[in-house]
């Protein structure tokens, strides 16, 4: 039994569905921006997304072959491991089945690497299956750079951390290793149904 | 001088109990807590909160950690949001002896410590100056000598956290300066503008000097000043950030 605060009733909202919000998280209406360090620039004609690692011959696409795959709509929630969820939001971008098309599935994790340096990890089955895209529009525009643009991977059944923003490519491993904020006293999977904030969750 | 990691601690929930309150300014106060076993900390790392009403609703945030790690109590100095949900209770509510539950410490990326050197320059935007404090803080308590420039940029003379304590800390290797967004009273000596690349120059944030740069505030704060940062000639891995959203509570 949670310690009750004295005096404490909160503001509560009777306009979303309680069932949408994951256990110590809070709705809110902007977008709220977090990131490590300053926000990369990368001119689009140097943009390159690579797929690498145990798959063979590793893959390279341009901005314009990236813009020339198959693409997707998403509408989904997500989820902040600083508390916030962001209902609704409007995605487009090219899911990662597309990408690893072919990749031997007993490799097992990915390891998302980013400009700026920042990584992240996660199991394959959470990247496959019509789980995760590499999105490039928000809300019908292209994705600002501080929200990740060109391109962030977004894995919207994980806590955001794992939506790795100016995402670069994914190297595919045959072990799982901890990425950036992994490393840092994060949960390793980070699934905000389980409350998964921190390593020892 | 060796770096300690961040411990691996579990992070479990703890009672703290209000040992005090204070006053730092017209809309923030910092509050002390006694915290049985807490682990310790690094400067910069922050803390979650969660309070729980009588039906069981419950409610979490983030709030950065103002004292340094040889305080034997935790401060917090917590700004109020209007329409926040957890910040007004803090702010108007809590009260010495009433208990509330947190965890920590969290976060091992925006920290300093004496080992990671300097020169320091730490870039605050409103009470984006809290985990800052803590650095200055611990850099006075631990006997580092690294030399420290401090800009703090608020909106206006009574939003200012610590006056009184960074007069004294202006010392010994600490250069402090202000800014202020909008009014400044009669009489100011600091600036009265948006930060600005003339004014982190001037303030030490010259790259040929490769310090160690911190900032926090708000994002639009946090954002612009990074970009300054690195339209001067900062390597990017010198310049950590740490936001909070105008969606805090």
């Amino acid at each position: 039994m949670a310690l009750i605060s004295r005096g404490f009733r909160g503001r509560r909202r009777t306009d979303v569905d309680p069932a949408r919000i994951p256990p110590g998280q809070y709705v809110v209406e902007g977008f709220p921006v977090l990131s490590a360090g300053p926000t990369p620039h990368v001119p689009l004609d140097q943009w390159t997304f690579t797929v690498r690692g145990a798959v063979g011959e590793p893959r390279t696409w341009s901005w314009e072959e990236f813009l020339a795959l198959p693409s997707e709509a998403v509408h989904t929630d997500i989820h902040c491991v600083t508390k916030w969820t962001k209902l609704d939001t409007e995605w487009r971008g090219v899911s990662v089945d597309t990408l690893l098309g072919g990749v031997d599935a007993s490799a097992g994790f990915v390891m998302a690497f980013c400009d700026g340096g920042y990584t992240t990890n996660l199991p394959l089955a959470d990247v496959t299956g019509g789980h995760a895209w590499v999105a490039y529009e928000y809300d019908g525009k292209p994705l600002e750079p501080k929200h990740g643009g060109p391109a962030r991977l977004l894995v919207p059944h994980l806590y955001f951390w794992k939506s790795a923003k100016w995402v670069r490519g994914l190297e595919v491993l045959d072990h799982d290793q901890p990425g950036f904020w992994e490393n840092l006293g994060y949960h390793n999977r980070g699934d905000p149904w389980k409350e998964q904030r921190y390593w020892s969750d | 001088m060796e770096r300690l990691a961040p411990r691996k601690t579990p992070l479990v929930w703890r009672v703290a109990t209000v040992r005090d309150v204070r006053t730092e300014s017209a809309t923030a106060r910092t509050i002390v807590f006694d915290v049985p076993d807490w682990p310790g900390h690094l400067p910069g790392q922050h803390v979650d909160i969660r309070l729980t009403a009588e039906d069981g609703y419950e409610a979490q945030r983030s709030y950065s950690i103002a004292s340094p790690p040889a305080d034997h109590a935790l401060e917090l100095t917590v700004e109020l949001i209007d329409t926040g949900e957890v910040s007004p209770y803090l702010v108007e509510e809590l009260q010495r002896g009433d208990q509330i539950e947190l965890r920590g410490p969290i976060g091992g990326y925006f920290t300093w410590q004496p080992a990671d050197g300097g020169p320091l320059v730490l870039l605050a935007g409103g009470s984006g100056l809290v985990p800052l404090m803590a650095m200055l803080r611990h850099r006075d308590a631990s006997g580092a000598t690294v030399p420290v420039s401090l800009l703090v940029s608020a909106r206006a003379l009574p939003a200012l956290l610590y006056r009184d304590e960074l007069s004294c800390r202006a010392r010994d290797g600490v250069e402090v300066s202000y800014t202020l967004t909008r009014e400044a009273p009669s009489g100011w000596t600091g600036w009265n503008r948006r930060v600005d690349a003339e004014m982190l120059r001037a303030v030490g944030a010259d790259p040929q000097r490769r310090p160690l740069v911190y900032v926090c505030g708000p994002t639009g704060f946090v954002e612009h000043v990074a970009e300054l940062l690195v339209g001067l000639g900062h390597d990017p891995h010198a310049i950590k950030t740490e936001r909070f959203g105008p969606s805090g509570g």
